[in-house]
């Protein structure tokens, strides 16, 4: 396991005027599944980035603990992987090139074993030297979670993981979760029954939707 | 080495975009050729020339150096960034890639204009170079910074020269100045005063890009 802590203690987030969520506590330990749901407008993606450490929160707090000890923000990107539509690749590199030049950013070596197995696992091998511009909506995911896996990162943020993957890429998306979340800390935010359906609990952010005063 | 891998990323994706490269190069040809122009057949003072020699450098800084930032947040790379690196690596990479640019571009602007105007004649050239450098530290460093505040803003390509030209100001002023200096006389004696305003402003802006960077990068 892991012992890696997430802990984020009433937490909202206003854009301008409109209040997103308040007062919104959750923690998560260890390993295991975790499940965000709410309808279109919830604020799921934003409070993924707020508890990946991306963005700040407009009151409340996030800790991450690795080992008992708070990370520092500056390190914080090391032990996190996430995965979103949201994310893009660099177009103008093969998928290779692109994990290649975030491993060296980030400072972590990667075996040619281990790039090969996430690639053969996610159905990329025979297409990791093309450039990322010729790969589908479906490829891009796929490639995604090579970006989010190549760090062994401690906990992951998954964002409609499933989306515009068939049911092959599915299935490697599912295996992978759980896999993952034997040692790491796996959190899903969907509206997706199957998604939810893997999570060992499902914070609904729609209760946390209240009045601003 | 993160920031280096960082600056190696954005050389590579320029030398296939072409996204700040082109748009330099338009820039600086069109704005030589355009004062080429107007000035015709006339004779210029020394002095003026040395003043437009910055003013093209200032212009040409405009058009190219937002890219830095502008180009991740058009494509939509920003969060991948955020994502793999901190603040401080992300701006000392992009600062590294702007600095190169920076030096680039001006020693092509400098080696056209002093081939194609003959009013402009450096006497003093180690002092030159000094404010050259230095100069191109300080637009290098402003450049990167305003850019990094401008991405997120609907109307950049209004906004970055609006921004830059208060901030920069201080340091065209000086530079037109020494340059001045570098075409009049062949001593350091009187120089020293605007050589260290500019050696400050250097220092200034990056420790303030470094306390400010935090910020803007993460809200």
């Amino acid at each position: 396991m892991s012992s890696f802590e997430l802990q984020a203690e009433n937490i909202s987030k206003v854009f301008g005027r409109r209040l997103i969520f308040k007062d919104v506590d959750f923690s998560c330990k260890d390993n295991g599944i975790y499940g965000i749901s709410g309808p279109n407008g919830s604020g799921k993606s934003t409070f993924l980035k707020i508890i990946s450490g991306v963005i700040s929160p407009t009151k409340g707090k996030v800790i991450h603990l690795f080992g008992g000890k708070a990370i520092e923000s500056e390190d914080l990107h090391n032990y996190i992987g996430f995965v979103a539509p949201y994310v893009i690749l660099y177009d103008e590199f093969s998928a290779v090139e692109n994990i290649r030049f975030f491993s060296k950013i980030r400072g972590v070596n990667f075996t040619k074993e281990k790039l090969d197995f996430l690639f053969q696992h996610f159905g990329l091998l025979d297409r990791k030297d093309d450039l990322v511009k010729g790969y589908s909506s479906g490829m891009k995911q796929r490639l995604k979670f090579i970006f989010a896996l190549i760090h062994s990162p401690k906990i992951l943020f998954f964002d409609e993981p499933t989306s515009n993957l068939d049911n092959s890429g599915k299935e490697k998306v599912y295996q992978t979760v759980k896999e993952e979340s034997q040692k790491n800390i796996v959190i899903i935010a969907s509206n997706e029954d199957s998604d939810l359906a893997i999570c060992s609990s499902v914070l609904e952010l729609q209760d946390y939707k209240k009045t601003n005063n | 080495m993160s920031a280096y891998a960082l600056f190696k990323k954005d050389l590579a994706s320029e030398l296939r975009t072409r996204y700040a490269i082109n748009s330099l190069v338009m820039f600086i040809v069109v704005t030589i050729s355009v004062i080429l122009f107007s000035i015709g057949n006339e004779k210029i003072s020394d002095f003026l020339s040395g003043g437009l020699f910055w003013v093209v450098i200032f212009f040409s800084a405009m058009s190219g150096l937002s890219r830095a930032f502008v180009s991740e947040e058009e494509r939509g790379t920003t969060l991948t960034l955020q994502l793999i690196a901190s603040p401080t690596t992300i701006f000392s990479g992009k600062l590294l890639f702007n600095l190169i640019l920076v030096f680039a571009m001006n020693i092509v602007v400098a080696l056209l204009y002093s081939a194609l105007f003959d009013a402009f004649v450096i006497k003093n050239l180690s002092l030159f170079l000094y404010a050259f450098i230095l100069g191109n530290v300080g637009i290098a460093i402003a450049s990167t910074l305003i850019a990094s505040i401008i991405a997120k803003a609907s109307s950049k390509g209004t906004l970055y020269p609006v921004l830059s030209f208060p901030i920069l100001l201080p340091l065209m002023l000086t530079l037109i100045d020494l340059t001045k200096q570098a075409m009049d006389t062949t001593t350091f004696s009187s120089s020293y005063v605007e050589l260290a305003i500019l050696g400050c402003y250097d220092v200034v802006m990056i420790a303030a890009s470094f306390m400010l960077f935090d910020f803007i990068w993460k809200d």
